[in-house]
């Protein structure tokens, strides 16, 4: 029997939810690496109990974990012993160094600060682990300050892909208000050379070499707080969402405004349509319907909580402008929670399953494609990741 | 050579799998830099969360104790003192506390 894994990581550690094709009945494991933010963790497709996880922390920086085991045991990858050439420990897996090197093609040190100023680069934390469709030692970490790494060591080593940085518009890229994170990473599974990114406040961005360069994918989006409405970047994006089977559709959670393309980003379109607010963070799409898309509409961008304190799911059949609120088994009076960027998943069982996370510490799920929703734990540290793995 | 005792803040602990303090054997003459090369060579898995990768700098939110003096500011080449060398007092590692 199908059952489904859900990974959930919060400011005080990460969370391990599991049940059967059913649902109805949960187990909790955790905290794991307890007082540690995770920020994300997400499991290799093609081998599920590889689990890789970020690990981070304001006194001690970052660190990655991986499971062999589905999250029952977790190793730091590169803690094997052995001397650089330096003379100095190897421990690699927390590495994250920005490559500046002429030869590879981005000598770029800089980026735009708050006050308008250049800035640089200075490496934080991952915010996001993206593993390849097809091969289990590889992975890609989304940064902050914003850059694409990859390992093909199974996270033992990080080699930043500089062409994202290197291409063209990084010295006008901006911090939003919670830093500049790179928190996107989509894989095409129809074509391994493509690749979308989004960065907060840079935009989006598609390669279609393997990584190697990379395009802001951003025209249509308007955001008022630029000099330049239309800017080719500095525009906040939130999140994208893109179902397996069409790769060339995008939704997209901006700032303000929810987006969609149809040409692999070269162009946006708004569809936020009847939306009481289209502020926000989330963004997913059902994982039978692609025309199905499901949003956390947020008050404002300065009262970071649901309208009227009513906590709500908006989904559109019509891939976007007409929305309807999904509201069965969540709370309707005195929430004021959040639901952050990387915090809501879909199962791929045949009612799809959608989960989301909140701030005040739930974890939500509905097992009915969002008609009803159920609480599958409801005190957890405030929640920042949420991802779903569907097990055979 | 020499047994230092090292003090790690509990986080760290974990991260190391080791649950009291940590013993290690460094040169006769131990400085502040080499007896936390020494550490990490012992647990890889601390590269980083004290000291930068790339610049060997510490981490803004951690301090240095030895002696009830505050190491912290001193230069990665300076002598630990007499009583951390000889094992009598420990070389501490302290997360400080930041805000409120």
């Amino acid at each position: 029997m199908s059952k489904v894994r859900v990974l959930v990581g919060t400011r005080k550690g990460a969370f391990i939810l599991t049940a059967d094709g059913k649902r109805d009945k949960w187990e909790v494991s955790g905290p794991h690496f307890a007082g540690w933010e995770i920020y994300h963790m997400k499991g290799s497709p093609v081998e599920p109990d590889r689990i890789y996880a970020s690990q981070s922390s304001g006194w001690f920086g970052q660190v990655i974990q991986r499971s062999s085991d589905g999250g029952k045991t977790w190793e730091t990858p590169g803690g094997g012993v052995g001397k650089s050439p330096e003379g100095f420990p190897i421990g690699e897996s927390n590495r994250f160094v920005y490559d500046t090197s002429s030869e590879t093609g981005a000598p770029l040190t800089t980026h735009q600060w708050y006050d308008g100023t250049q800035h640089p680069w200075e490496f934080k934390r991952v915010w996001h682990l993206e593993p390849s469709l097809t091969d289990p030692d590889t992975v890609y970490a989304g940064v902050e300050d914003a850059a694409i790494f990859r390992s093909t060591d199974g996270a033992h080593s990080w080699h930043e892909l500089p062409g994202l940085r290197g291409n063209g518009t990084g010295p006008r890229w901006q911090p939003g208000a919670g830093g500049m994170c790179l928190h996107t990473i989509i894989l095409d599974r129809t074509n391994p050379q493509r690749m979308y990114i989004a960065i907060s406040a840079a935009g989006a961005f598609r390669t279609d070499d393997g990584g190697k360069s990379w395009t802001p994918i951003n025209r249509g989006l308007r955001s008022q707080f630029l000099p330049d409405e239309d800017a080719e970047v500095g525009h906040c994006v939130h999140h994208i969402a893109m179902h397996p089977s069409r790769p060339d559709t995008l939704f997209m959670q901006k700032h303000w405004d929810v987006m969609r393309s149809d040409n692999a980003g070269d162009m946006w379109k708004e569809i936020s349509g009847n939306l009481p607010t289209d502020f926000g963070f989330v963004i997913d799409v059902h994982a039978h319907e692609p025309e199905t898309v499901y949003v956390v509409p947020i008050k404002s961008d300065s009262e970071h909580y649901p309208l009227d304190g009513k906590l709500q799911v908006f989904r559109s059949r019509s891939g976007g402008n007409e929305w309807e609120p999904l509201t069965r088994g969540l709370p309707q009076s005195n929430c004021y929670v959040n639901v952050l960027r990387d915090a809501m998943a879909v199962d791929s069982l045949d009612k799809c399953g959608i989960y989301f996370g909140t701030t005040g510490g739930q974890v939500f799920a509905s097992s009915d494609a969002g008609d009803s929703w159920f609480p599958i734990v409801g005190h957890l540290p405030p929640v920042l990741s949420v991802e779903v793995q569907t097990l055979s | 050579m020499s047994t230092i005792r090292i003090l790690l803040p509990q986080h760290l602990r974990t991260l190391a799998h080791v649950k009291d303090e940590v013993l290690l054997e460094v040169e006769s003459s131990p400085t502040i830099g080499s007896v936390l090369d020494a550490l990490e060579a012992k647990y890889p898995a601390l590269c980083g969360t004290i000291r930068d990768h790339g610049t060997k700098k510490r981490r803004a939110f951690l301090r240095y104790f030895a002696c009830e003096n505050d190491l912290s500011h001193e230069p990665a080449d300076t002598p630990l003192p007499r009583a951390v060398v000889t094992g009598k007092e420990p070389f501490i590692v302290l997360g400080a506390i930041a805000g409120g």
